[in-house]
């Protein structure tokens, strides 16, 4: 199933859009600003159309199916966000006009400061950061700026445990700190002895993904947190796996410090293939004052509701222009309205009852190393097969393209080899998980039987398995040498 | 609510499955007494309900469906193709993650492969990524890549005081840990031959932005004598391009820029009150392997048909760790998609017709304004969509008057962040405004002359 590039469509004379006339007078434009030629397409609307529209087949989304890809959250996206989000008084309004003629915006992004600040338990909220790796970015900044103005200048290292994102050491290294791999222990815990032995004088924090990245929620949290403080140092959540917890427990009534939150992950924003991400960040008292921002403040006057831009006192400065992903702010927001407290809590107890089940009936089939445990929102299996033994995570996680279904993450975390790191989320029905249960039962049956057929999988997606070897070595980045 | 599909028998059945009798007991790792906080949130609604407030919400906001917009400055107001939001819709493209499994995500790659293909040609570069969060962020990634090219060996960043001071102040936040200096000054008048002059050994890289923050436009000339200058020093030419521009203008590859970035947005994206947007990136073939952000490259299948895949990624965090440049992962598919469409919709025609709407547009406007008593415009002549005017009066007190009595969102008010600069409005015009818009804009600004705004 090949679609030919949009340039291969392009025939000179066509063009997909009809313009109005100029209806002032022309200008002149210098001759030696202007370009000879530009490669663009030539394309009718309806070419456009159907080159889009078939591409579109040959994608998978939540839309279609389970996307169980643990650590991403991919939950179903409510359309109702997205209605909310294309209404005129929001997908149409400049980011530099007065704040007065947006009160409606400012009013929404001071509700969802609040909204956050509450469900994560911290005293004020930055809506600034684009996605993810940006909040981590923006709190360990935070972190820094913090301890520096205390005068503790010779804090410079970071400690992040082995089972972490790879955005948590990038982020280190980005805010010019260094890296301190702490290992775990063997119930998937934070070994607590090599972290008590590196918390010293030099250490600006730790970086803590928690439930970590096994799915597990650590058995000596509050401990942890404890120590980090009592050597002076603070401590940062990665709030990536925070739907295990929503309105279970507030990180920042536990002893983080600042934290991150997703989102497109636990707040029910589309992907869209990989970004728009949206992200924020929240802080505990004395470190509020250093978030970037402006940040939406509200003032009572003469009994009228006022909403301002107010930059906070210490802030680190901005992290993106304007004032962060706002389209995605409106459908975040639309969720929480919809859900309430009780209703985050439900997503919670839901999904991490989606994932103890799946857990509990996968243990049958493949080995899941901390599976005695409960896991949170998502746990890591192995992806081998008794009686199989050139089987691959990677051969199981495309033999499941065949039976419908989007593959776990693999590979990751790096802890467990031949990770599959499974995360099933709350939106999906008893039903669904049976039928991927009996998908996963079904492959460890055939990798015994056949295990060719799983290594030359996928055999029914839009196409096989592609080279990237071939695609590094042979470096091709755009369909040919623009002429300009 | 919370679009839980489970009932309460399925979750009686799971339980049990699981071998537990109630829901709590999932969560005995919490610590005791942290757990079922009080959270205050407002009671839940329905779909209908919450419909009604976000209306309500939104209805507050003086929007471009309602206003005539000249307000620019980094975000603009454009025509959007039906089409666009359309097929951006498609929900096989809105909600899939990132394209980590290439074999059910040829969609969202061939999409991005077309992006990249068209942001090089729209740049003169040999290698565009996937995109980065916005103009801003993907400026400061250039500087740091221009850093790390240097080995960390230089610090000097010089940054052109015309630049959006946005992306100044994000740059700023993003090198903070790093061992490097901003220079370049921050008076607006500074020209290109005076970066040039400060260029030297230690100089990693230069950035200007052209059209400028102000709108004004530099001859490629001098460009190209500013991108020597900075390469007789092995210093990296960093240029700021607005896209829709360079549907009319020489790209910056041809005067000498080694790094191209910029907002996106105009291109296919909706205002949205600044996000999401896109920031572009492109390079010389040179430094893609030091480049960040997600990249599409071509390959094959185990069959030999042509398929695209994300390549180098042993450049990013989840290979390199904290040998990683950037911590980037994700890019802004959706965005870049959307931009995708747009240019494949207008084509090298259409997007030209585009950018000479705006300069013709633009420039009738300047010609009006300037000719009304009180107002003036800014020496250089030499612009694209944007232009600065000096008022009679305070900025703010024009727009006041400009949006109460004429529902015109008036130009950005340059005092907000040059305070030498009070009393200068930077307008923009764009292919939407119509020639009665414009009309409707000059009568505002004559009458608010004489009533000084009150």
């Amino acid at each position: 199933m090949n679609e030919p590039l949009i340039f291969d469509l392009s025939s000179p004379g066509r063009t997909g859009v009809s313009l109005p006339k100029l209806d002032v007078p022309e200008s002149e434009i210098p001759a030696d600003w202007v370009r000879d030629d530009l490669w663009l397409p030539e394309v009718a609307e309806v070419d456009v159309v159907r080159h889009y529209v078939r591409l579109s087949q040959m994608n998978y989304g939540v839309d279609i199916g389970f996307y169980p890809l643990g650590s991403c959250t991919m939950k179903y996206n409510p359309k109702v966000n997205d209605a909310a989000a294309g209404l005129p008084g929001f997908a149409q309004i400049h980011p530099l006009q007065n704040p007065n003629t947006a009160q409606g915006a400012l009013e929404l992004m001071y509700g969802l400061q609040r909204f956050f600040a509450e469900i994560g338990g911290f005293s004020a909220v930055t809506l600034q950061p684009a996605a993810g790796a940006q909040g981590e970015l923006t709190g360990i900044l935070v972190m820094r700026a913090f301890l520096h103005d205390r005068g503790d200048k010779e804090r410079t290292r970071i400690l992040v445990p082995d089972s972490a994102h790879g955005t948590n050491p990038a982020t280190t290294t980005m805010a010019g700190l260094e890296v301190i791999q702490i290992p775990s222990e063997p119930r998937g815990n934070i070994d607590l002895k090599t972290l008590k032995a590196h918390l010293d004088h030099t250490v600006v924090g730790l970086m803590l993904t928690n439930p970590n990245t096994l799915g597990l929620f650590d058995e000596h949290l509050l401990e942890i947190t404890g120590m980090v403080h009592e050597a002076g140092g603070l401590v940062y959540g990665d709030g990536a796996n925070l739907n295990a917890i929503l309105g279970i427990c507030q990180p920042g009534k536990m002893g983080f410090d600042v934290m991150h939150f997703n989102l497109h992950k636990t707040f029910s924003t589309p992907h869209g293939g990989g970004g728009p991400g949206a992200c924020a960040v929240g802080a505990v008292e004395p470190l509020a004052a250093y978030l970037p921002g402006p940040i939406v403040a509200l003032k009572e006057e003469q009994e009228k509701r006022k909403f301002s831009w107010q930059m906070p006192e210490r802030s680190i400065g901005r992290v993106k222009s304007f004032w962060g992903n706002f389209g995605m702010l409106v459908r975040a927001y639309t969720y929480i309205r919809m859900l309430g407290a009780a209703g985050l809590r439900a997503v919670a107890e839901n999904a991490v009852l989606n994932a103890n089940y799946l857990q509990a009936r996968l243990k049958q089939l493949y080995p899941i190393p901390y599976g005695h445990r409960t896991c949170m929102h998502e746990f890591v299996a192995k992806g081998t097969i008794e009686g199989a033994p050139d089987i691959r995570a990677l051969d199981i996680a495309k033999r499941l393209m065949d039976y419908g279904f989007h593959p776990p993450t693999n590979y990751f975390p790096l802890i467990v080899p031949e990770a599959l790191m499974i995360e099933p989320t709350e939106t999906e029905s008893k039903e669904r998980l049976d039928s991927f249960i009996e998908a996963m039962a079904g492959i460890a049956e055939e990798g015994r039987i056949n295990p060719e057929l799983l290594h030359a999988a996928p055999h029914k997606a839009p196409c096989r398995r592609l080279d990237e070897v071939k695609a590094a070595r042979e470096l091709k980045l755009s369909a040919k040498k623009p002429l300009y | 609510m919370g679009y839980i599909p489970n009932t309460d028998a399925d979750r009686s059945a799971m339980l049990k499955a699981i071998g537990i009798e109630r829901l709590e007991e999932l969560f005995h790792d919490v610590p005791e007494g942290y757990r079922y906080p009080e959270i205050d949130l407002p009671a839940p609604l329905s779909e209908m309900e919450a419909m009604q407030e976000l209306q309500r919400l939104s209805e507050k906001n003086m929007d471009g469906k309602h206003a005539v917009c000249f307000l620019g400055a980094g975000a603009y107001h454009h025509f959007i193709p039906s089409l666009v939001d359309f097929l951006i819709s498609r929900s096989e493209f809105y909600t899939s993650y990132t394209p980590y499994q290439p074999e059910i995500s040829q969609g969202t790659l061939q999409g991005i492969f077309e992006y990249q293909t068209m942001i090089c040609a729209l740049t003169g570069m040999d290698a565009s990524n996937a995109s980065h969060y916005d103009g801003a962020t993907s400026t400061a990634e250039a500087v740091i890549m221009s850093l790390h090219i240097h080995k960390q060996k230089r610090q000097k960043v010089i940054l052109s005081p015309a630049i959006h001071p946005q992306y100044r102040e994000v740059i700023r936040t993003y090198t903070r840990g790093m061992k490097c200096f901003l220079a370049g000054g921050d008076q607006a008048e500074n020209g290109l031959e005076e970066l040039g002059a400060s260029c030297n050994g230690d100089t990693a890289c230069v950035v200007v932005q052209n059209p400028d923050f102000f709108g004004r436009v530099s001859p490629p000339a001098r460009l190209r004598d500013l991108a020597d200058r900075a390469h007789q020093h092995g210093a990296l030419l960093v240029v700021i391009a607005n896209p829709i521009s360079l549907g009319l203008f020489k790209p910056p590859g041809e005067y000498g820029a080694d790094i191209v970035t910029g907002e996106g947005q105009a291109l296919g994206n909706s205002l949205s009150f600044g996000g999401p947007y896109l920031g572009f990136f492109a390079c010389r073939k040179e430094y893609v392997r030091r480049s960040s952000g997600r990249i599409v490259g071509e390959t094959v299948d185990a069959e030999g048909r042509r398929g695209y895949v994300l390549t180098l990624s042993t450049r990013e965090q989840h290979i390199r760790r904290e040998k990683a440049t950037s911590n980037i992962c994700t890019n802004q598919s959706l965005n870049a998609l959307a931009a995708a469409v747009y240019l494949s919709a207008l084509g090298r025609k259409g997007l030209r017709r585009v950018a000479e709407l705006c300069y013709h547009k633009a420039h009738h406007a300047a010609k009006r304004i300037a000719a009304l008593p009180g107002y003036a415009l800014q020496p250089s002549q030499d612009f694209f969509h944007e232009f600065v005017v000096k008022c009679p009066w305070p900025v703010e007190a024009i727009n006041r008057a400009l949006q109460e009595k004429w529902g015109i969102i008036g130009g950005y008010d340059l005092e907000r962040v040059y305070p030498k600069l009070a009393g200068s409005m930077l307008l923009c015009v764009t292919e939407v405004n119509s020639a009665e818009d414009i009309e409707k804009l000059v009568q505002g600004l004559r009458e608010v002359a004489q009533t000084g705004g009150g």
